[in-house]
């Protein structure tokens, strides 16, 4: 396969790649950069040689994975490249061929589809405070334990209508507007995705030595050394 | 001639905002951290202001964060806003106005890519009809909430209880502004001021009567970075970058900080509290952080509306310094009420950042 090829059937790479100039201006706006060991410059430079090798080494790494999509490099960019819509489409060929599984940031895709995905097609929404476990985000602080204890009437005082028919924040998405979720996710690739992580991701379970549980847990969790630029 | 032309560049960076009827679609992170703000969008535009407001019951998540997220393809968010756009059509709206920046950034790089690629519209449209049956028109246009506030910051001025004033000296509060990364960095046209001089929220601070306050990394992204906040194992970029923001703001001692997105109000307040617990620094006056306001926090407190109805009990770092300053009353004891006046367990104290 002509990885090169493939990216640019992809309406974000076709946006966000012309010709980079190697100027670096992305790696220095970037927050990414500033933390990790990361360098979107160079990313872009090596899509740029059209090398499949070369590109596929990027599929199977750590380093597509760690920008943050805050797309501060398409403000910056003097040649009007999109280095985050460039690592958009990384990822998602990397998902589509199975790549991801490779790297340890790469393998977060599973905890974050299961998640995300399960709150959009059972509740209508990407984040829900049914499915916000405190123990996994003590960052969310004391206060926002508070709330989830009393998730009933704090809602209801704040104004929303928590779990509750009609409009309004946090309202019951009825159940038709779910199944057109689930439709959309089948007729798009969404539903196919989903499945493709899903296989893959047991695959790699197995050759890790774990169960779906553990893998979950783990790939959630775990951070080995190296990822950051102020380590040895 | 440098005057003109310096307006010219200017009239770039202006958005021409309808005035009324909005199709109004919420955003998931907003509904679940700061309810009362969209309660008070609400309240301000539609019921003070007399706006023509509309909300489906039926409309649904963008699906903007799992896309961020890199865990569904673009076709599938693209045929999500083109349901939220045929909900919108079919209600009789032309404007389309969202809660949130990631939807408002989703709703725009839709359009705008259909715009480059005229085939994946029409295979949007495709996909549309045959998972859900629907048809659509594309809005006309499309805002951010806090673009109708901007819009409304004079008419909300005029209303104001109180203005952006410390009542004790008598100046102005000094107030950051942080912008939302998707509002104007992807496509600065779209955004007031564009990306080289975002104006939304600094209108609005400069309407009621505060001091806005530049600091060198008053554009860097908060660090929510969607699968590095998200997953246990990368927050520590997220926390790195809030950290960093308030080291480059904490020399110029601003008294708040508005914002316009719904993770970095989360961000900046609960990093706060992080930073503090790791490292025993609080970054406002003795041992208390530095209060993080969504807009509508904000107008509100400006309108005379009860600071616990605008939901100002559910932040980290404790207002109530910041409430003294501007001289609006609170009840402390109401602070923690459930709907009916009930009383509820407190939540536990933080053991260095300074609370009630």
């Amino acid at each position: 396969m002509d990885y090169f090829e493939e990216l640019n059937k992809d309406y974000r790479f076709k946006e966000g790649f012309h010709t980079c100039i190697n100027c670096g201006t992305c790696t220095a706006v970037c927050p990414a950069a500033e933390f990790y060991r990361y360098d979107p410059r160079r990313i872009v430079s090596i899509v740029q040689t059209r090398d499949n090798e070369r590109i596929e080494n990027l599929l199977k790494s750590d380093t597509i994975w760690y920008c943050g999509e805050c797309m501060s490099c398409v403000t910056r960019c003097p040649r009007k490249n999109g280095p985050g819509l460039v690592i958009m489409a990384l990822r998602d060929l990397s998902i589509r061929l199975g790549f991801f599984t490779e790297s340890e940031k790469g393998r977060q895709i599973y905890p974050l589809t299961k998640a995300l995905n399960g709150n959009v097609l059972g509740l209508g929404y990407c984040i829900h405070p049914s499915t916000f476990r405190f123990e996994d985000h003590p960052e969310s602080g004391p206060v926002f334990q508070w709330v989830l204890d009393n998730k009933e009437t704090v809602y209801s005082r704040l104004g929303a209508n928590y779990g509750r028919d009609g409009a309004g924040a946090l309202r019951k998405i009825p159940r038709e507007d779910l199944d057109e979720l689930k439709a959309i996710y089948d007729v798009t690739g969404g539903s196919e995705r989903l499945e493709l992580v899903e296989k893959h991701s047991r695959q790699k379970a197995e050759e890790m030595g774990m169960n779906m549980e553990e893998y979950t847990q783990y790939t959630f969790s775990h951070c080995s050394p190296g990822h950051f630029n102020n380590e040895d | 001639m440098i005057y003109q032309g310096k307006q010219n560049i200017w009239s770039d960076y202006q958005k021409e905002i309808p005035h009324d009827h909005w199709f109004y679609v919420r955003s998931c992170i907003r509904q679940s951290f700061f309810p009362a703000s969209e309660y008070f969008f609400v309240k301000i535009v539609r019921d003070l202001l007399g706006k023509d407001l509309y909300e489906s019951k039926h409309h649904t998540t963008c699906g903007g964060i799992a896309y961020h997220c890199d865990t569904i393809p673009q076709e599938t968010a693209m045929t999500i806003v083109a349901r939220q756009f045929a909900l919108m059509t079919e209600a009789g709206y032309k404007n389309l106005v969202a809660s949130c920046i990631t939807s408002f950034g989703n709703y725009t790089e839709t359009l705008e890519t259909w715009r480059e690629f005229p085939e994946l519209e029409a295979r949007i449209r495709e996909n549309l009809w045959k998972a859900c049956r629907r048809e659509f028109e594309k809005p006309e246009y499309v805002a951010h909430a806090s673009d109708i506030v901007y819009m409304l910051r004079n008419e909300i001025a005029e209303k104001a209880k109180v203005r952006l004033i410390d009542k004790t000296t008598g100046e102005p509060l000094r107030i950051v502004e942080h912008i939302g990364c998707h509002y104007s960095k992807m496509f600065p046209h779209k955004g007031v001021g564009g990306a080289e001089y975002p104006c939304v929220l600094s209108g609005m601070v400069e309407s009621w009567g505060g001091q806005v306050i530049d600091y060198p990394e008053r554009r860097h992204c908060c660090g929510f970075g969607f699968r590095q906040y998200l997953v246990k194992a990368n927050r520590g970029y997220s926390v790195s970058n809030t950290h960093k923001k308030f080291e480059s703001m904490e020399p110029y001692h601003p008294d708040a900080i508005i914002t316009n997105c719904p993770g970095c109000p989360y961000f900046l307040d609960r990093w706060q509290y992080v930073i503090s617990e790791q490292t025993g620094k609080t970054y406002g006056r003795d041992g208390f952080g530095i209060p993080v306001f969504t807009y509508e926090e904000l107008a509100g407190l400006v309108l005379g509306y009860d600071p616990w109805d605008l939901g100002l009990q559910v932040h980290q770092v404790a207002v109530e310094p910041f409430l003294d300053k501007l001289g609006v009353a609170y009840d402390p004891d109401a602070k923690y009420l459930g709907v009916n006046k009930e009383e509820l367990l407190k939540p536990t104290l933080p053991t260095v950042l300074k609370c009630f």
